[in-house]
């Protein structure tokens, strides 16, 4: 295996003494799609939520591309290309689509944004805001070519969807489905050109063919290349796209490899359909 | 030393029983309640009739009081606030500021506008422990409150209908399915809060030894400040944070004196907010579950205006107007224009940002002062002054400001409040006289001072504000603002910088509201800190939520009806305040987004 795109080591996480991530440790490599399955309750979200840095570790490290990211913002994580979707969706509700899209490209952008290297330091800040509002005021050439890529790239992704949300384009995004808010979601997320796409649930609530959909979608992505950490119930799915899967429960991992190989350990068997079941099918034989 | 903490808990108790009301209602309605003010007053004005007018005896009073307080409580709820809740919570609240209006002003209509001697009903320092004196009143106003949170605790931890009000405040959709009244559960509590209000009220009437009908807002804002040191919706919370801030505050005043209350009051509350962002027993969700600051905003499209309605505005309100209009008209226009400008740059923070400042009169106040103070001491010309008012009200309101922006939800909008408070009673400090005297602009030698020189100044300004608005809009710092108040964990995760453009937004309001504030003095010549009072803070909010609180040109608009309309009353000078609060409520009843907004 390459060098990893990400790896986590040791991470923790408790909410008031209940161990919901207790000390897990995996890595992704680049191009690679790797799952995390498990019961519910057993720590997938709040282990993507520390990966994207939405809520902080107790311990361990996480590492992205030889950086340590395990302390950084959620917005410097996302500019150093992470991207996420969330369980139940979150788009920004009163945007058009476009502007939802847009938005994710905002960590990509140079001209619109002079100086932004100063933007996480202590008062220095208020040079790339304040020049920012001078480029939204008077405008620069370098600004109005980098609107011209904004405007292509935003027309990309919605092309990525097109069927569903080319004729929605410019609709307020409470306005459209659930299904079609989490299409949005995810081209806002891919319109980061992230190194490291997370997909929290995107099938969640979909019904047979949008799941199909939503599936053809992450095959083509998987063939251009992205790198991808979802979290997914649909076993069908999962099995389908993945090129590794991790299983976790109560906040461990207790199986990680191949789709094939982890469908056949017992611990996953048992974490899945409960202890007696998962023996007793052996006993019988 | 000790009598402090004697004042300090008697203050305390007034607050905690005001907090007690505030709290329970936000619990179960999520409506901050600005009409709980006008109980204070109420309560006070109502004792006072009775006691004095009808010579009935307290005992006999008292409960009177409570009994008229409640009922005029559930007749708003039932009228006003219950209807609104459901359409969006911020709709409810300006209704409610319009109700206090109105409820302060019929109270000033039927009892008269003066502070009444209060009548010594119960003796005030006719016993003591030590050297430490207090009086019957003080033992008994303490026992009431003991006697009034301990059988309210009882009845929401046992009572049927006391469940049901816990229910509510945790989940009310989930309530109403569990077959609670729901309706009869908010009711009830604004029964019970109108009636902790007015009981409140009595307490600061025998306290003070003064019912005034006025007195309600100031009392009114500390019971609000309490409330939110708590924790909104959390009663033990209200209880403790009213006396923590009566006692904490009465050690204030003894320390730097009655002139600094205000700033103590509101220093207190930002620094509780800074350290615990949900107040002392409140608590905030890791990751909100939804976008709080998103619930600030209606979803309604905007009206389309067609292109031909711009070039025609213009001719109308640059041209038309200043030609054929009287001077009467004209100067109305001037306040007409100075409130569209700080308006519409405030649309960026509570449309765009999404948060709901209820201090712009602060930074409206610095640009005031500045522009006053550097053409009169420095003869810097107006037309300098102007933008070095804008600049120098951002600068101090970013600076003031820089702590607050990892608050969330209704608190934000609280600690704005309380900055704006703060600024105001600051510069009462330092300058407490008032300026007189401001000079007016000139052009070369040509002095501008007539109604119509400052409707074209006025005018042009607003153009200006209007034109930058379009641009920020239009642009990707614009989108990138409008995710901000849209839904702030999705914005981080899409790496923008919540915060600091939380900051920018403010920064950029800050500014135009400085550019209206450096009008409006030179426009009045003086200028003293009573015009910058809470009211004017939220006529602006008023105004760009009556316009659409998303669209700039939405506030041209809420400037024109509220600031247009109020001075079309006038004719009426006592029904001025209770028309305009009716037609407050109407609007926002029909057009709950805003009047250029359509209701989906």
């Amino acid at each position: 295996m390459s060098k990893p795109l990400l790896e986590v080591t040791d991470l923790e996480r408790h909410f008031e003494g209940l161990k919901a991530v207790d000390g897990i440790t995996f890595q992704v490599a680049p191009h690679e799609v790797v799952s995390i399955i498990g019961p519910n309750g057993s720590g997938k979200t709040t282990t993507l939520n520390l990966v994207t840095g939405t809520i902080r570790a107790n311990g361990g490290t996480i590492v992205l591309d030889g950086r340590d990211i395990g302390h950084a913002d959620t917005a410097r994580i996302a500019e150093d290309g992470v991207a996420r979707t969330f369980q139940n969706g979150r788009v920004f509700p009163t945007l058009s689509v476009a502007d939802n899209i847009e938005v994710g490209i905002h960590s990509t952008l140079h001209a619109s944004r002079p100086f932004r290297s100063l933007s996480h330091l202590f008062l220095l800040r208020w040079i790339p805001l304040l020049a920012e509002l001078f480029v939204a005021i008077f405008g620069t050439p370098g600004a109005r070519r980098e609107r011209q890529q904004i405007d292509a790239t935003v027309q990309e992704e919605i092309a990525r969807f097109e069927a569903r949300l080319g004729s929605r384009r410019d609709d307020p995004a409470y306005t459209l489905s659930y299904a079609n808010r989490r299409r949005t979601e995810i081209a806002r997320a891919l319109a980061l050109k992230p190194k490291l796409l997370v997909l929290d649930e995107p099938t969640a609530g979909m019904n047979q063919s949008e799941t199909a959909e939503v599936l053809d979608q992450l095959l083509q992505l998987k063939a251009d290349g992205q790198t991808i950490l979802l979290v997914e119930h649909k076993l069908d799915l999962v099995m389908t796209v993945s090129d590794r899967v991790i299983v976790m429960d109560g906040g461990r991992i207790i199986a990680q490899g191949k789709p094939d190989a982890v469908r056949q350990n017992p611990a996953v068997i048992e974490a899945y359909l409960g202890r007696r079941r998962g023996l007793g099918g052996e006993d019988l034989r | 030393m000790l009598d402090t903490l004697i004042a300090g808990v008697l203050r305390g108790n007034v607050y905690a029983l005001g907090a007690v009301g505030i709290s329970l209602v936000f619990g179960v309605m999520n409506v901050v309640n600005f009409a709980q003010f006008s109980f204070f007053g109420l309560g006070a004005m109502f004792t006072w009739f009775f006691v004095v007018k009808l010579g009935l005896p307290f005992w006999a009073a008292l409960p009177l009081v409570l009994v008229l307080c409640a009922l005029i409580g559930l007749a708003i709820n039932t009228a006003v606030v219950r209807p609104l809740a459901k359409y969006l919570p911020l709709a409810a609240m300006l209704s409610t500021y319009a109700v206090a209006l109105i409820l302060d002003n019929a109270s000033q209509m039927f009892f008269g506008a003066t502070s009444r001697v209060f009548p010594q009903v119960l003796p005030t320092s006719n016993l003591h422990i030590g050297n430490m004196r207090f009086g019957t009143a003080d033992v008994v106003m303490l026992g009431i409150t003991a006697f009034v949170l301990v059988v309210m605790s009882l009845f929401l931890k046992y009572g049927n209908l006391g469940r049901g009000i816990r229910a509510t405040a945790q989940d009310q959709e989930a309530a109403l399915q569990m077959g609670i009244p729901v309706a009869l559960v908010q009711n009830l509590s604004f029964v019970i809060a109108s009636a902790l209000g007015g009981l409140a009220g009595i307490f600061i009437a025998l306290y003070v030894g003064v019912a005034d009908p006025a007195s309600g807002i100031n009392t009114g804002m500390s019971a609000f400040v309490a409330a939110t040191l708590g924790g909104l919706g959390s009663l033990l919370g209200a209880v403790i944070g009213g006396f923590v801030l009566g006692i904490l505050e009465s050690y204030g005043v003894y320390l730097f004196g009655g002139s600094a209350d205000q700033i103590i009051v509101f220093v207190i509350l930002l620094a509780v907010l800074v350290i615990r962002p949900g107040g002392l027993l409140g608590k905030v969700p890791l990751i909100s579950s939804e976008p709080l600051t998103g619930t600030f905003l209606g979803k309604g499209r905007p009206i389309r205006i067609p292109k031909w309605v711009w070039p025609v505005a213009f001719v109308v309100g640059g041209i038309v107007i200043p030609l054929v209009s009287n001077d009467y008209l004209l100067s109305t226009g001037t306040q007409v224009l100075v409130y569209a400008i700080i308006g519409a740059g405030f649309t960026v923070t509570a449309g765009q940002a999404g948060v709901m400042a209820l201090g712009q009169a602060g930074p409206i106040a610095i640009g005031a002062y500045t522009s006053a103070l550097i053409t009169l001491h420095l003869h810097v010309p107006f037309w300098v002054a102007l933008p070095i008012a804008g600049i120098t009200a951002a600068v101090i309101a970013s600076i003031l400001s820089a702590p607050i922006w990892g608050v969330k939800g209704h608190y934000i909008s609280i600690a704005t409040l309380g900055i704006g408070i703060v600024i105001v009673a600051a510069i009462q400090l330092i300058i407490p006289m008032g300026i007189q005297g401001i000079p007016w602009p000139q052009i070369g030698d040509t002095v501008l001072f007539s109604a119509r020189d400052f409707y074209f100044i006025d005018f042009g300004v607003l153009v200006l504000t209007l034109l930058v608005m379009w641009r920020i809009r239009r642009s990707h710092l614009g989108r990138v603002i409008s995710s901000v108040g849209a839904d702030e964990v999705a914005a981080l995760a899409s790496g923008v910088r919540v915060r600091d453009y939380k900051a920018l937004a403010f920064a950029i309001s800050a500014f135009f509201a400085g550019l209206g504030g450096s009008l409006l003095a030179h426009q009045y010549t003086y200028i003293d800190t009573t015009i910058f009072s809470m009211l004017m803070s939220l006529l602006v909010v008023t105004i760009v939520i009556l316009g659409g609180v998303n669209l700039p040109y939405g506030a041209v608009v809420g400037a024109i009806i509220l600031i247009g309309g109020l001075e079309a009353l006038r004719f009426t000078d006592e029904l001025r305040i209770i028309i305009y609060g009716l037609v407050l409520i109407l609007a926002v009843r029909f057009r709950p987004g805003g009047i250029l907004v359509r209701n989906s």
